[in-house]
Parts: C-alpha cells; sequence; structure tokens
C-alpha cells in the first residue's frame, strides 16, 4: 500500500466516523422526538459539538492530501467527495440538532393523531434509512444502492409537499397550544425533507468519485438512464 | 489541419520493436505531454519528428509522420531543413563552448546568414522570448557556461528559437532544475504556445497537467491513451493510465 493510499483510507475510516456519529444523532433525534425525551435532546445538542470537530478535522485532511499528494483521476474525485460529503454531513448534524431543540421546546407529547396523519414518523424512518444506505454505498463503493437513494427521497417529497394543507386543516379552531405544536411538527417534516436532500447529494458524489458522472440538477428520469 | 500526424508508426532499434503502430495528430499552436515509465518509446517518439533517431544504428521506421501535410520520411526530404522547422531542447541544459550571443547566433551563421545587424536583431528577440533578455544583455560576451542551470536552458530554447522553427521539441526540459527555474520554463512554455506547437516528455505529472492540452500515455512501446489533459487527470478511459497518473503502477 502507497503512503498515498493510506492517507486516502484513513479519510475514508475518519469518514465513515463522522457520518455513523450524524446517523446515530439522527436515531437519537427520533426518540427525543417520539417520546418527547428531552434528556435525550440535550444530549443530541451536546454532541453537535463532535460533529462539528470531526467537519474541521476532515476538511485539514482533504486540504492536506491536496497539498502534498496532488491527487489526480479518482484519488483527486475520490477527496473532491469527501470534502462535499464532510459539508453535507455537518449539514445534516445542524439539522438534527434543529430537531432536538425544536423538541426542548414543545410543551407536550404530540397527538398521535397528528403523528399518524401528517406520516412524520415513516417519514423519519425513512430519512434514518436513506442516511444508513448511503453510508453503505460509501463503505461499500456500491454505486447501485447509492442510486437507490433518489427513489426513497421521493416518498419525503411527497410527505412534505402534502403536510401543509394536512396540519392547516388540523389546527383548523384548536387552541393556541395545540397550534404551537403543530407547527413545530411542520418545521420537523420540512426539516427531514432537507436530511432527505443532503442524503441525495452525498449519493451523487459517491456515483461521481466511482463513475465519474455527473448526476447534479439532472431530473430523475435523467438520473436513472445514466 | 493537423501540424503533426503520425500514421502506424512502428519504430525498431536493430531486431528490438521501441514503438508499435502509435496514431497521433496534433493541433497547430498546442503542446502536448508524452508520459509513461521509462523505456516506454516516448523520447524515441519525440525523436522522430526531426529524424533525430536517424543518428542511431540500425533503426528502422515504418508508417509515415507528416509535418505539414509533408511525410518527413518521404525519400528526398532535406533533415537540415526539417530540422531548422522542428527545434529541440534537452534534458540537461547544453549550450556550446561559446558567448552568450554566439550560442544565440551559432543556428543563423551554419544556415549562412552573415548579416551583422540581422544576426543581432534575431538574437536579442530570441533572449527577450525566453525572458532572459534583462539577465544577460550586459553579459553577451561571456561564456554561457557562466550562467546557471535554468538560465542556460532558456539560452538553449533561446538558441532553438534563433532560427524560427515552427515546432520545438523538449525532452524532460525541466528535469535537471530547481523549482523556480523550472516554473520559468513552464510560464515560457505557456507563452511560446502561441506561436509553436509544442510537444514535451516530461516525467512530472504535475507538469504534464500545468502546461500541456493533450496528454499521451505510453507503455512498452504502445500508445494507450492520447486525449485532453484535463480528461487524462480527472477520468481517463483506459485502467492502465489511472494506474500509472496515481502511482499504483506495478
Amino acid at each position: 500500500m502507497s503512503h498515498l493510499d493510506i492517507e486516502l483510507q484513513q479519510l475514508k475510516t475518519e469518514s465513515i466516523k463522522m457520518w455513523s456519529l450524524v446517523n446515530l444523532q439522527l436515531r437519537k433525534g427520533k426518540e427525543a422526538l417520539l417520546k418527547i425525551d428531552q434528556d435525550l435532546a440535550r444530549e443530541v445538542i451536546l454532541s453537535e459539538r463532535r460533529v462539528n470537530a470531526y467537519e474541521l478535522k476532515l476538511d485539514r485532511d482533504c486540504e492536506n492530501i491536496f497539498a502534498l499528494f496532488n491527487p489526480v483521476a479518482v484519488d483527486l474525485r475520490f477527496v473532491l467527495a469527501v470534502l462535499k460529503i464532510n459539508s453535507n454531513l455537518e449539514r445534516t448534524g445542524d439539522i438534527v440538532e434543529g430537531i432536538a431543540r425544536f423538541v426542548m421546546n414543545v410543551d407536550h407529547t404530540f397527538d398521535t393523531k397528528l403523528l399518524e396523519i401528517t406520516r412524520v414518523v415513516e417519514m423519519y424512518t425513512a430519512a434514518n434509512n436513506m442516511m444508513e444506505s448511503v453510508l453503505e454505498a460509501f463503505e461499500k463503493e456500491d454505486t447501485a444502492l447509492a442510486r437507490k437513494i433518489f427513489k426513497e427521497d421521493e416518498l419525503l417529497d411527497d410527505i412534505n409537499i402534502k403536510a401543509n394543507a394536512i396540519i392547516a386543516l388540523y389546527v383548523k379552531d384548536q387552541p393556541q397550544n395545540v397550534v404551537e405544536n403543530a407547527l413545530y411538527l411542520l418545521s420537523i417534516i420540512r426539516k427531514l425533507e432537507r436530511v432527505g436532500d443532503q442524503a441525495k447529494n452525498m449519493a451523487e458524489e459517491i456515483i461521481f468519485y466511482i463513475e465519474a458522472k455527473v448526476l447534479k440538477h439532472r431530473s430523475k428520469v435523467e438520473k436513472a438512464a445514466e | 489541419m493537423y501540424k503533426i500526424e503520425s500514421k502506424n508508426v512502428d519504430f525498431f532499434y536493430g531486431s528490438t520493436q521501441a514503438l508499435k503502430n502509435i496514431n497521433i495528430s496534433i493541433k497547430p499552436n498546442t503542446v502536448t505531454a508524452l508520459i509513461g515509465p521509462s523505456g516506454c518509446g516516448k523520447s524515441t517518439y519525440l525523436r522522430l519528428f526531426n529524424r533525430m533517431n536517424d543518428l542511431i544504428d540500425g533503426t528502422r521506421i515504418e508508417g509515415s509522420i507528416c509535418i505539414d501535410g509533408e511525410d518527413i520520411y518521404a525519400k528526398g526530404v532535406n533533415v537540415d531543413s526539417l530540422r531548422k522547422k522542428v527545434g529541440m531542447v534537452f534534458q540537461k541544459p547544453n549550450p556550446f563552448p561559446k558567448t552568450i550571443f554566439e550560442n544565440v547566433a551559432y543556428g543563423l551563421r551554419v544556415n549562412g546568414i552573415t548579416d551583422k545587424k540581422f544576426i543581432e536583431e534575431r538574437v536579442e528577440t530570441s533572449i527577450k522570448q525566453v525572458a532572459l533578455w534583462e539577465e544577460v544583455k550586459d553579459k553577451l560576451k561571456k561564456s554561457a557556461f557562466a550562467l546557471s542551470g535554468g538560465q542556460q536552458q532558456r539560452l538553449c530554447i533561446a538558441r532553438a528559437l534563433a532560427i524560427q522553427p515552427s515546432i520545438i521539441l523538449m525532452d524532460e526540459p525541466t528535469s535537471a532544475l530547481d523549482p523556480i527555474s523550472t516554473s520559468k520554463i513552464e510560464e515560457l512554455i505557456y507563452e511560446l504556445k502561441t506561436k509553436y506547437t509544442i510537444v514535451i516528455v516530461t516525467h512530472n505529472m504535475q507538469q504534464a497537467g500545468r502546461v500541456s492540452d493533450t496528454t499521451a500515455f505510453f507503455y512498452m512501446g504502445e500508445l494507450i491513451e492520447h486525449d485532453n489533459t484535463k480528461i487524462i487527470f480527472t477520468n481517463p478511459k483506459i485502467e492502465r493510465t489511472q494506474n500509472y497518473i496515481t502511482g499504483r503502477f506495478g
């Protein structure tokens, strides 16, 4: 194994560690949300610092590899992909922190009926699964698995689009505190939709570095054809 | 029209085949980098363009190499005229044991030019072209050996430019130079491209990336891949090219 190979392997290992941490944060966020567990939400908020520290470390690692090894071809694409995935992961970490902060502010558990009609739990589970799958695709360099993410993201988009009308109807003639909670939930749905977008971006980066194909800003039909 | 076009070129040192069926077309005013491991045939190929290999006994070429549409290996080709058109710069700076001025004037004198004013003007222009004028204008009568390695190499390029070639061949022109001299030569290559067609052999991958428009990768006498330099260094089509440029070559 060459020196560069060792550096690239270490970069991959560090990325996987950061990724696993972000996925753990996301799972804890879900649990905190469903149980309105404010201790767990606080834990998520505190752990966000570790995500930020990973971001800085990975940025520095990428910069060093560029400066010292002048990577080209697949190596260059890999480091570029890690650099962007690093930003996506950090953004995902911020989103989960935001969800945890909502949980801190909600005054009691969400109405089961509201959870049911908005399909937020289903959405959260899908977002978790997407993040797990895209990590697996990165670990195994599996672009077929990465491509499945695009399809899964459609569910999140669908739930997000329908949420406005559902919540508008639900809050009609409801007391102030119920309306507030429902709005928190709408914000959470928005955030989960963005988690889906981050996962999709990361899937695009994996395909870029392995196959040298740029799928950004392409339609679903075009992506499926590539 | 292509400046240089090689078709089905095979080349032999005695019974050893050094190049196998090389087909490359080079556009005018471009820089082409030839890369590959030692012994892959890239320097041999470069030397075909000004028939330098003719000087080695027992060599033989098959196929054709056309410059400006004319086969340079056809019968009756005047090799001296060819070399006037195709200048060459070597790995190690090789100034003649003469003054700085006479080094650059040499090509003109051997071509029978005697007009003193003409020679002086051409020497000055050529030295200015390689950005060496400010450094040597007061010591033109001094020996070229008094210059630094980097300056000597630029002088050698000026010597090649003085006879106004249209193609310049460079065989690892910076491998003996420090980083500053190297970057000066690289800048020079970039500027010279507007007037000349340049073919450069280099072992420095980053240099190939910095200076060339297209890159050709040779391996064991074969042309493996020739493409836009950006493509070669970001997404080469052939795995062997990728293995070489990323340093994973067997």
